[in-house]
Formats: structure tokens, sequence, C-alpha cells
């Protein structure tokens, strides 16, 4: 059952995910496309979208990937799961405010998942270059193509721009315009 | 009306504005939480904000909804926490439901699909940033190093699944940091 499965798979991912903004992806990775409710080209659309629309990354995604596999019940069953454990967590953490700080367990565990999370992401954002520059393999007619240079050059100037400190959606939208630009003046 | 229903209601009111505006998620949301819970409205002190964020980081879950709930709970119980999280949440929620048909409907168009393949070369720069930001606040020494490395290496080679590697690392963390914690208190007891 399709809501079951949306609400189990989210309640997994919320329950995996440590640390903000996009700790998450390889988890997403790992399960919502491996279930083919996203593919990947789709997960980093989604990301500019998240970007671009208020809230927190993980209520956008569940909602998305919800609504476009069960509708409003999906949607509903989705973000529920994501919640969920935080939820549940917080509220236990919360009676023993001080002790959990202190513990050394819990230090112990964040001293193993902090460097573990930054790993995942690297790994996450390899499997994104590889998508979006080496989706047909990789060869010299690859490389040298129209489309893969213009990426290329998106990808270096929003690099230069994001440690200037301009906007995620600012740099949004200047990658949409050469996109747009770049589509119609090689015909891709 | 008791005075723990009001102050449920305020805090619906309350994170359904910080939902609506912010972008960019979890650390985005941050200073506003402090501007509308600590200055604003006073409900905790800025001491106690610093330990809800600390605490929000390292349980699982997005920060967003950790925070939501955590001040929620310790501002009026657990209907507050519900109250604050359904608030945080429902925004996004309304927003990307309505957004999920137009997305539908506008993908096939040609300057869409131009437009997102730009969009997609632009958004692996964000999360290139992302990371980079994360690993600037991880502790530098050397198992930080050995487990990231290690992290990335079986997940891009081995294609290992990602929740056994979290779990893996968790353990590790925790052998390690209990192992030098227990003998620095020997090293103490020595002196003494």
């Amino acid at each position: 059952m399709i809501y079951l499965e949306l609400f189990l798979t989210f309640l997994k991912i919320g329950a995996f995910t440590f640390g903000g903004g996009y700790a998450m992806l390889p988890l997403i990775q790992e399960e919502v496309v491996a279930h083919k409710w996203l593919s990947l080209d789709e997960m980093i659309d989604f990301i500019a979208v998240s970007e671009s629309t208020p809230g927190p990354f993980a209520v956008n995604i569940s909602t998305y990937v919800g609504t476009e596999t069960g509708g409003f019940f999906g949607a509903l069953c989705a973000t529920t799961g994501i919640v969920l454990p935080s939820f549940v967590i917080i509220l236990i953490v919360a009676r023993f405010f001080i002790a959990f700080q202190q513990n050394r367990a819990v230090k112990g565990v964040m001293v193993g998942l902090k460097p573990a999370v930054i790993g995942l992401i690297g790994s996450a954002v390899v499997g994104l270059i590889s998508t979006v520059f080496l989706s047909n393999g990789i060869s010299i007619e690859v490389i040298s193509s129209p489309g893969f240079l213009s990426s290329l050059v998106i990808l270096l100037g929003m690099i230069i721009l994001i440690f200037k400190k301009v906007s995620p959606i600012i740099i949004i939208l200047i990658s949409a315009v050469l996109g747009v630009l770049s589509g119609y003046i090689f015909n891709l | 009306m008791n005075d723990k229903f009001k102050r449920a209601l305020s805090l619906f009111a309350t994170f359904f504005k910080i939902g609506l505006f912010t972008f960019g998620g979890g650390y985005a949301m941050i200073p506003l939480i402090e501007k509308e819970i600590v200055e604003k409205k006073k409900w905790i002190t800025s001491d106690d904000i610093l330990e809800v964020f600390a605490i929000s980081e390292s349980t699982p879950g997005p920060i967003a909804i950790n925070s939501a709930t955590f001040v929620g709970y310790k501002t009026a119980g657990f209907f507050g926490a519900l109250f604050a999280t359904l608030g945080v949440v429902l925004p996004s929620f309304t927003i990307i439901f309505i957004l999920s048909f137009f997305i539908e409907k506008f993908k096939h168009l040609k300057a869409v699909e131009y437009a997102f393949n730009g969009i997609r070369a632009g958004v692996i720069a964000l999360v290139i940033k992302a990371l980079i930001t994360m690993i600037k606040k991880c502790p530098k020494n050397a198992i930080s190093y050995i487990i990231a490395s290690l992290a990335f290496l079986v997940t891009v080679i081995f294609d290992l699944n990602v929740f056994i590697v979290i779990i893996a690392c968790a353990v590790v963390g925790l052998i390690y940091h209990l192992i030098i914690t227990s003998k620095k208190r020997g090293n103490k007891n020595d002196i003494s």
C-alpha cells in the first residue's frame, strides 16, 4: 500500500537525518530514487524548487514526493513520516534537557556522525555531478559538447558567486537564464 | 480558556510566520526564531535558545522541526510542541502541494527544460557550498578525517547503503570517544 510505504520510507529518512540543510540528500537518494518515486534529475530540479520556496527542505521534498505518488493523502503520509521521529525524540529529550547534552554516549555518537554526514554529502555531490555532466557516459564527444561546456561554465560561475555570498535564489535565477540562453543558442 | 492554550495558539501563529518567511531551510530559520521567541515574545532566554539549537543539531530529524518542537514544548508543554510543529510545517506543505500541479504542467515546455538544464548545474554549487560550511563546523582532528573519508569512499566506490554507513560511523565515534575519555579520566587519577 502506497500510503504506508510513503509514511515508513520518510519515517526512516527522518530518523536518520542528522544536521540541517542537505544532510538529508544522501538518504533521499538512497530511498526515494531507489523507489523510483523521483529520478536523480528530478531530485536536483526539486532542490532548486525548494530553495526558491519557503520552509525546510525536509518538508518540501516529502510533500512533493507524497503528492506526486499519492496525491493529498500521499503528501500527508510522507510529511507526517518525516516529522514524527523529530517530534517524538525531542519530546523525550526535552524532559532530560541538560542530561542529554552532557551525556558521554551522545557526545560519542556525534563524534562519528558529524564527519559521516560530511562524507555522505560529498558522495552525494559526486552523484549529482555525474548525473548532470556524465549522464551520456564519458567520452571526448560528451566533454566537448556545447551542453556539457555550458553546464560547466554555469557551475564554475555559480561556485564563484555563492562564495561571494550571493543569495541562492539569485543563483538559481541566473542559472536558469543562462540555461535558457545556451539552450536556444546551441539548439540543445 | 487557559493560559497554556492561548500560548499554544500564539506558538502556532509565530512558527507559521517563521515557516512562511524562511528560504533555504533549518539554518536560515535560526536567526528568525531567536528574534521572535527570545526578543519579541520572551518565551525562552537567550542562553536556553542556544542549547535548544545545539540539541536540535544533535538529535535526528530536520533542524527546523526539532527546534519548533523543542521551543513549543518548553513554552507550553505537549500542545505547545504540537502547535509549533504544525505551524512550521503548514506553509511549506500548502505551497508545495499546490506548486506540484504546476511543476507537472510546465515541465515539458522547451524553455523550462532549458532553464532546468542551467539550474541543475547551479544547484550543484549550492550543495558544494553547504558541504564546505559543514566541513568548517566539524571538529578538525584525525578521527573526523578518517570517518569522513571512509564514509565518502565506501558510498562512492562500493555503493554501500547510506543507513548502514550512518549506524557504523555512530558506533565507531561512540567507541572512540568512550576510549579517549576513559583514558583521560585514568590520567587524571594518576596525577592525583
